[in-house]
């Protein structure tokens, strides 16, 4: 029974931590290639989260929808619609340096997280989305059914992963780090920086969506809640940033290890923190972790798995 | 050819250019000399895009560029050097020359994820090209090295490499030799005469050393506190009063009575 119970805590941990691997690997093509810092991650989640839920939960009266489709279906719509929120975001602030950048960025996922919670009539406002189905849910029941969703997920991973060498090992992810390294040189050869700053932002925006979705059909329920910023966009940038920004190896052992952590510092603060604390014990936590991260970037400057330029393909004289 | 019709660039108050108006003839190689603070570089950003002009229009082969961005620019052929290195730095040496040539299939987002065969072709010239600029500028030992790594001199030459990869009809190069080596100087100009000869490309070079300028130069625009102070071959400038006054006179030069 113990270890039954402990497989199972592990399955679900490698559930969330491989939803936090994808969401890693998107920043990384926008923050680790791109150079674009992009700091309203959960808003896109968000949006691709209710995408997902509204496109195939059952039809109900208190939200829009659903509309009962497959999850690949409501998987491709988080993707389609969180990157048309990348899309328009990126329209207006791509041109915007980095600094300004994020703090337009918050700004827009705030908003869009905002219009979610008041849009009753389409998520249900706080009350949330309910019964919100997973993939193979008429195969296998109760726990099978998660560790199938494990299997599920992970090729998620792995094919973001795919993807994500693709762009990086390529001429035109190439490109992407030179206009990261220095703008003005790489408009002077002739690459047009901001058609590379939009496909980078959307690309990354879509891969966020399907986090979102993922996560709206892992917990089967759905509410503002989930979308905290705090629980996705800090952390995804702590993992991103420990696990060595402009590496796709890094950033999946980022989000992996740093939920490792997460995790403990629950059991943590749980066991050692006097209960009127325990309210507050996330606060806490985030402090260690903020801590972890100073120690680990002070050890290793450019994280655990470093950026390195991909093989040459071809030896040629 | 590069024709540049009352040029005016303006920070603010200050009149980094003002009012020039000169050619750069195709297929000649034309010094771009002054002292410092005369508005060289900021004359190379006007031309290529960098910075917008306050007045006047910069015109290629006839056509007003004037409004065209910096990539546009250099789609038409147009190259240029940094003064102060712009290294990818992250990028290894090779990778920065790679980045630089034109790449149109390697950098459609569709091709690399989904059809990867369709720029491998590319992929392997611009290669090629890479590894010939490498050895070219005798950056064998630094090729697998980041650029930010490299040293002072070794980053003129990585600007360049870059410049060269563009197979570019004119290049603007700002003080290139600044900080390099004497052999490696004399097979740049080699190289610079090689290019200018063999396959017609249009130079404008900004350098400080005369000889240099002499030596490859067969005509030359002095400026001075924003302005072209006169223009000509490399002898006759080096006459001139008004050059020697510019440069050696200590700010005594009173050329805008
Ligand atoms: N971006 C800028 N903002 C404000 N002032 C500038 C800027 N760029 C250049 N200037 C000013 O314009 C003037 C001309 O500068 P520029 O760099 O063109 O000179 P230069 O002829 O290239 O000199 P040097 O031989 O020292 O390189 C200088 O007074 C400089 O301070
Ligand atoms: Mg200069």
């Amino acid at each position: 029974m113990e270890w039954t119970g402990l497989f199972f805590y592990l399955v679900s941990f490698l559930i969330a931590s491989g939803i936090y691997a994808i969401l890693c690997l998107a920043l990384n093509i926008q923050w680790g290639m791109g150079g674009l810092f992009n700091a309203g991650i959960a808003g896109f989640f968000a949006v691709g989260a209710y995408a997902s839920a509204i496109m195939t939960t059952a039809p109900s009266d208190k939200h829009l929808g659903g509309f009962g489709m497959p999850v690949p279906v409501g998987l491709v719509a988080a993707a389609v619609l969180a990157g048309l929120a990348g899309w328009a975001v990126a329209k207006i602030c791509v041109r915007l340096k980095s600094d300004y950048l994020a703090m337009a960025s918050i700004g827009i996922a705030e908003i869009l997280r905002l219009v979610i919670v008041n849009a009753e009539r389409v998520t249900n406002g706080s009350l949330g989305i309910a019964g919100i189905p997973r993939p193979f849910d008429g195969w296998v029941q109760g726990r099978a059914a998660d560790l199938l969703f494990l299997g599920f997920v992970w090729v998620i991973v792995a094919a973001a992963y795919v993807v994500s060498q693709r762009l990086h090992d390529s001429p035109w992810g190439r490109t992407l780090r030179a206009i990261r390294d220095n703008e003005a040189a790489a408009r002077a050869a002739g690459k047009d920086v901001e058609r590379f700053r939009l496909q980078t932002f959307v690309i990354g925006c879509a891969i966020m969506g399907v986090a979102g979705g993922l996560t709206a059909h892992e917990f089967k329920f759905l509410s503002p809640a989930a979308t905290e910023p705090l629980m996705v966009t800090f952390l995804v940038w702590v993992m991103l940033m420990a696990g060595g920004s402009g590496n796709n190896k890094g950033a999946i052992a980022g989000g992996l290890g740093i939920w490792a952590i997460w995790s403990m510092t629950e059991i943590l603060t749980n066991q050692l923190l006097p209960p009127e604390w325990i309210t507050r014990s996330s606060y806490i936590r985030i402090l260690l972790i903020g801590l972890l991260l100073q120690f680990v970037l002070q050890k290793f400057r450019s994280g655990l798995i470093p950026e390195a330029s991909p093989p040459i393909r071809f030896k040629g004289d | 050819m590069i024709s540049l019709d009352h040029v005016s660039v303006s920070f603010g108050g200050l009149k980094a250019v003002n009012n020039v108006s000169f050619d750069i003839p195709s297929g000649r190689i034309t010094g771009l000399i002054g002292p410092n603070g005369a508005g060289k570089t900021t004359l190379f950003n006007a031309i290529a895009g960098h910075v917008p002009v306050t007045s006047g229009r910069v015109l290629l082969e006839g056509a007003d560029i004037t409004k065209l961005k910096p990539h546009e620019r250099a789609a038409l052929g147009l190259a240029r050097t940094f003064q102060i290195p712009h290294e990818f730095s992250r990028l290894s040496v090779l990778e920065n020359f790679m980045a630089a040539a034109a790449a149109p299939l390697g950098e459609n987002v569709l091709n690399v994820v989904f059809r990867r065969s369709r720029f491998l072709a590319e992929e392997e010239a611009v290669t090629r090209a890479a590894r010939q600029t490498v050895r070219f500028l005798e950056l064998d030992r630094v090729s697998d090295e980041k650029a930010g790594n490299l040293s002072g001199g070794q980053k003129k030459l990585l600007e360049l490499g870059r410049a060269l990869m563009r197979a570019p009809k004119i290049v603007l190069l700002d003080e290139i030799c600044a900080g390099i080596n004497r052999t490696l100087l004399a097979k740049i100009a080699d190289k610079i005469k090689e290019l200018n000869t063999g396959r017609q490309l249009t130079f404008c070079l900004i350098e400080h050393d005369l000889d240099y300028v002499s030596k490859l130069c067969d005509n030359v625009v002095v400026m001075a506190q924003g302005e072209v102070l006169t223009r000509g071959s490399a002898a006759e400038v080096r006459r001139d009063e008004r050059v020697i006054e510019a440069y050696f006179g200590g700010g005594k030069y009173e050329g805008r009575a």
